[in-house]
């Protein structure tokens, strides 16, 4: 005899499943959570990806819970202990220059890390897709103008304008994540573009326009709908390489100040120690290696689930 | 226009889109530097400067013309080769970076050179051999190379090879020692050693630059091997491979010959793209291992605020990186038979 919770619960579960899968979904709404449902499983197959996003689901949980993981105050300063090897003094990763516990400070700098990715993950791409959307729905003289500008952005060479960016606004957190906006959006531009070009000649863009739609509304209801998913391909792959212009403009001290525990200039602070005492530059490090790895990971999971045919 | 033959035209076209391009670099080094800073004049007579000191400078950097008679004058003075005095060095900017660039050039020109050497017989041995156990490996390899910051592998390649093994000379280009005791004619020390036939010195040198370069060479193969990898994958499953070995030519001939053969054309414009790289990531790089280049160059200007000599540095990096990619275009067509 089976209790009511395990009968109740079992067929109910195979029914969702056989709901997601069903070959002739009867409503839209089934249709959008079977594709869903569709690509998970084909993402959870992929173990790379899996690692990579349980890597960054860590990531998130550790920001957000950073006050209780946290062993040390990530800015108190204790001389007397100061520079304690890892597992001495109770510093599990070890104490840097200042006393201060390297990991409490790497806890609370994924905060950091995580603010940079993600304002650069949304302005960027928004940037882009106006300026890419626009380009390829109005062409002439407009997509001239605006398709050099991008190519001019594309020729620079990207931490460089990045640096003289932040030179010219003043370092900080803020102005760093401005700076690699400013170097990440051409890509993104191209791609709208390109999906633009694909969608303006269609048919149902035909449709809409004898139904009277302008050319704002076309662009924002038919045309961004149909851009997002190459662009969130495009923004995960390139996420592993915004971590490291961050943590490159950082370490360089253009990024977060001190006493701040950003990853970059906490290596920074390391490396006159490094031949010494060399947990100060080393731990963060991996930290920074570990989430951009987990991007990547990432970003190759989701290009194979959601973009076959660049399967390789 | 009917006369003209279709390649001026065609040649025409690229000039002036290379013009258009150049101009728009130029632009945006100009506003950051002369636009976006709150106020260029107190960063020239500095906060307590009077008010006739003030407006004496204001006149004199031309803050007074419009924006495009600055754009104008800035435009000429670039052409003159003219990026205004170093704060730090007190010399002329130009002058430095002549100086400080052959550093830079031989870093990335060693880096490269390695990149390709094992790269591409990597990338292609990962596509003929897909999903073994090489094709994994460089895969992992390329994924790394992606995720890890030049800044802190310089550091831990440091710390192990430097600090612990002693295998290598440490930051710098040579021991103090050697310093200067060759004369500077490249400004490259490894060929410079080599015309002076002081193999002691070009020893030493390989010494220091191994470890910065050979850095460089892991993030370029990292690069080169998974292009060459996916460009082979492409030729290999082409109609004409399967004619080679139906013909009877051996696996090695079809590979090597073959494949690798067509892969040439868009390989060329990869190795250039990563070469231009490479003197981007070197910023990063010669500050890890105090390498006198102009990556150094530019991140010790940043940090006391040396604007002249960040936008100098900025235009040449930006100008060459332009260069790099039109040679890389322009290869191709060369290369490329369709495009005669």
């Amino acid at each position: 005899m089976n209790t009511p919770t395990e009968s109740g619960v079992a067929p109910r579960q195979e029914t969702l499943r056989a709901w997601l899968l069903s070959d002739t979904p009867t409503s839209r709404k089934q249709a959008k959570l079977a594709a869903l449902y569709r690509a998970w499983l084909s993402f959870r197959s992929n173990p790379m990806a899996m690692l990579g996003l349980i890597i960054l689901m860590l990531l998130v949980g550790t920001a957000a819970f950073a006050p209780l993981l946290a062993t040390h105050d990530p800015f108190a300063q204790d001389l007397a202990k100061r520079l304690s090897a890892p597992g001495v003094n109770g510093y599990i990763l070890g104490s840097d220059t200042l006393g201060r516990d390297i990991l409490s400070r790497l806890i609370y700098g994924a905060r950091i890390t995580l603010y940079i990715v993600t304002l650069v993950a949304l302005l960027a791409p928004i940037v882009g897709l106006l300026v890419g959307t626009l380009a390829g729905y109005m062409g002439g003289w407009t997509n001239l103008i605006l398709m050099r500008i991008t190519d001019i952005f594309l020729a620079f060479p990207r931490l460089i304008l990045a640096l003289a960016f932040v030179s010219a606004l003043g370092a900080g957190i803020e102005n760093a994540v401005l700076a690699i906006v400013l170097t990440a959006w051409p890509p993104y531009a191209r791609i709208a573009r390109a999906e633009t070009l694909t969608i303006r000649n269609s048919d149902f863009i035909s449709a809409v326009k004898l139904q009277g739609a302008g050319a704002m509304r076309i662009i924002t209801r038919h045309i961004w709908p149909l851009c997002i998913s190459s662009l969130v391909i495009r923004v995960t792959l390139d996420m592993a390489g915004i971590i490291l212009t961050a943590a490159g403009l950082g370490f360089l001290g253009l990024g977060a100040q001190p006493p701040s525990p950003e990853w970059g200039a906490m290596i920074s602070a390391g490396r006159k120690f490094i031949l010494d005492h060399w947990w100060v530059a080393t731990m963060p490090g991996l930290a920074i290696f570990a989430v951009s790895l987990a991007f990547n990971l990432l970003g190759d999971g989701l290009r194979d689930v959601l973009d076959p045919k660049s399967k390789s | 226009m009917p006369s003209f033959p279709p390649f001026i035209l065609a040649s025409f076209r690229i000039v002036l889109s290379i013009l258009v391009t150049m101009i728009g670099l130029l632009f945006v080094t100009f506003f950051i530097g002369r636009v976006m800073p709150i106020d260029p004049v107190l960063s020239v007579v500095g906060e307590s400067a009077s008010l006739e000191t003030y407006n004496a400078a204001y006149k004199a950097l031309g803050l007074d013309q419009p924006l495009f008679v600055q754009f104008f004058y800035f435009l000429v003075d670039v052409a003159r080769g003219d990026f205004g005095v170093s704060l730090l060095t007190a010399r002329p900017v130009s002058q430095d970076l002549i100086r400080v660039f052959p550093a830079t050039v031989e870093l990335a020109t060693v880096g490269t050179v390695i990149g390709v050497v094992l790269g591409v017989p990597l990338g292609v041995i990962a596509a003929v051999k897909r999903d073994s156990w090489i094709d994994q490996i460089a895969r992992v390899v390329a994924l790394v190379g992606y995720s890890m910051p030049v800044f802190w592998i310089g550091l831990i390649g440091l710390l192990i090879f430097y600090g612990i093994l002693g295998w290598i000379g440490g930051p710098g280009r040579l021991d103090i020692f050697y310093v200067d005791m060759i004369p500077s004619v490249t400004g490259m020390i490894l060929v410079d050693s080599l015309i002076a036939g002081d193999m002691s010195i070009f020893w030493n040198a390989v010494s220091h630059i191994a470890l910065p370069a050979g850095l460089l060479a892991y993030y370029s193969l990292a690069y080169i091997s998974r292009m060459t990898r996916s460009f082979m994958l492409e030729q290999l499953s082409q109609e004409y491979i399967t004619t080679a070995r139906v013909k009877g030519l051996s696996e090695h001939a079809v590979v090597w010959r073959h494949a690798l053969g067509n892969v040439k054309v868009p390989l060329v414009t990869v190795i250039a793209l990563s070469y231009a790289s490479l003197l981007e990531g070197s910023v990063l790089t010669e500050t890890i291992f105090s390498w006198p280049g102009i990556g150094l160059y530019i991140t010790t200007a940043l940090l006391s605020a040396d604007m002249s000599a960040v936008l100098g540095g900025t235009i040449v990096v930006g100008l060459v990186f332009v260069c790099l990619n039109i040679l890389a275009d322009l290869l191709y067509k060369y290369f490329d038979p369709r495009a005669q």
